[in-house]
């Protein structure tokens, strides 16, 4: 009888489970960060991908600092810049938002690069990206694999 | 001996001081850069072979390709590296838009990717990354010094920034243009690489109508 249980117990938890998840992803708004237009490239398995979103930041001033993804071996913020017609990209410490001053991640600045992707991302693929903050800590999102940037 | 008023110590005849000499060296240099820059914005390349020249380098299934197997078709060349997601994908997709607007007149058209990381990017590597833009598009690759001659010839910088320890720690800074060469090989114009498909398509229709 037991093992006819363990379905419903299963149910059970699952629906005791959700509003907890709930609460924590709202906790996250709760810190005044809200993700906006998150989006990636495709890309290749093994091969490098790029994450792109806006943090609107209504609570205290922030920073981004890192960043994690199940379909990379390792995720680092970069930023890319320009010298006359020359490109460079280099791994930055994290970068600043406040209220009233977005963080915008964007082609041709800065960007969460996926190293090593474990799968090969397809347009209308939604990659899970865990953002790390100094002080609001982890505020989970889901970046929509797509050629173009979102319209405005 | 000396009819000169220069009051140095005389030296001998017809060989210039040496702080003459770097003058010289640095006007010369100096004529050079700017002419270069001059020819590469205002397209003077028509009148020479100021940008590309002949090469020999592989593509993405590992069969060698020569500058001659583009004769006949307009050739837009892009600098790069697969490891490079942000800028060069986002050149690489508004070429491969641009060439959806072009039309018919694509066919008259070959796009092709050149790494500046053949050490990463061997041909299978490039093949993958050049097929997620469009099948047009072709990728080449090829030894360090065949690499480092082309890029010579197309006036393109290249070079490796360490990121860490580790031997994938690196991205390369790099000369980001597109430059159109014409059906003969020769140099026709560049064309900004961080401009929209719509401008990218206009300087090629352009060129080929």
């Amino acid at each position: 009888m037991r093992n006819r249980l363990l379905p419903f117990a299963i149910v059970i938890a699952a629906f005791t489970a959700a509003p907890v998840i709930a609460v924590m992803s709202a906790h996250a708004a709760d810190t005044g960060l809200t993700v906006q237009q998150p989006w990636a490239r495709p890309g290749a398995e093994g091969q490098v991908g790029v994450v792109y979103l806006t943090v609107i930041d209504t609570g205290a001033p922030d920073r981004l600092v890192g960043a994690r993804s199940p379909v990379a071996t390792d995720v680092q913020l970069h930023e890319s810049t320009k010298e006359g017609t020359v490109m460079k990209m280099r791994p930055i410490e994290g970068a600043a938002v406040a209220p009233g001053q977005p963080l915008v991640l964007k082609p041709g600045s800065y960007h969460i690069m996926l190293m090593g992707l474990k799968q090969t991302l397809k347009e209308g693929d939604t990659v899970p990206v865990t953002l790390l903050f100094e002080k609001a800590g982890a505020v989970e999102t889901q970046a929509t694999v797509r050629r173009e940037p979102p319209p405005q | 001996m000396p009819t000169t008023t220069d009051p140095k110590p005389p030296r001998e005849s017809g060989a210039p001081s040496p702080p003459r000499l770097a003058i010289v060296g640095v006007l010369v240099a100096l004529v050079l850069l700017v002419g270069g820059a001059a020819m590469l914005l205002t397209g003077h390349g028509r009148d020479g072979p100021t940008v590309g020249g002949p090469f020999t380098l592989v593509n993405g299934d590992g069969k060698t390709v020569t500058d001659r197997d583009f004769r006949g078709k307009f050739v837009l060349v892009y600098f790069g590296y697969t490891f490079c997601p942000d800028v060069c994908p986002t050149t690489l997709n508004e070429v491969a838009d641009a060439m959806d607007k072009l039309g018919p007149a694509a066919a008259r058209v070959q796009p092709v990717f050149i790494t500046v990381d053949p050490r990463r990017d061997t041909p299978p590597v490039v093949k993958q990354y050049t097929a997620a833009f469009t099948p047009k598009l072709v990728g080449l690759t090829g030894t360090q010094e065949q690499i480092a001659q082309v890029a010579k010839e197309y006036r393109v910088y290249y070079a490796e920034h360490r990121t860490g320890p580790g031997p994938n720690d690196y991205s390369m800074d790099h000369s980001s243009v597109l430059y159109l060469m014409g059906p003969d090989g020769t140099f026709i114009e560049p064309i900004r690489a961080d401009g929209t498909a719509a401008d990218i398509a206009t300087a090629l229709q352009k060129a080929v109508s």
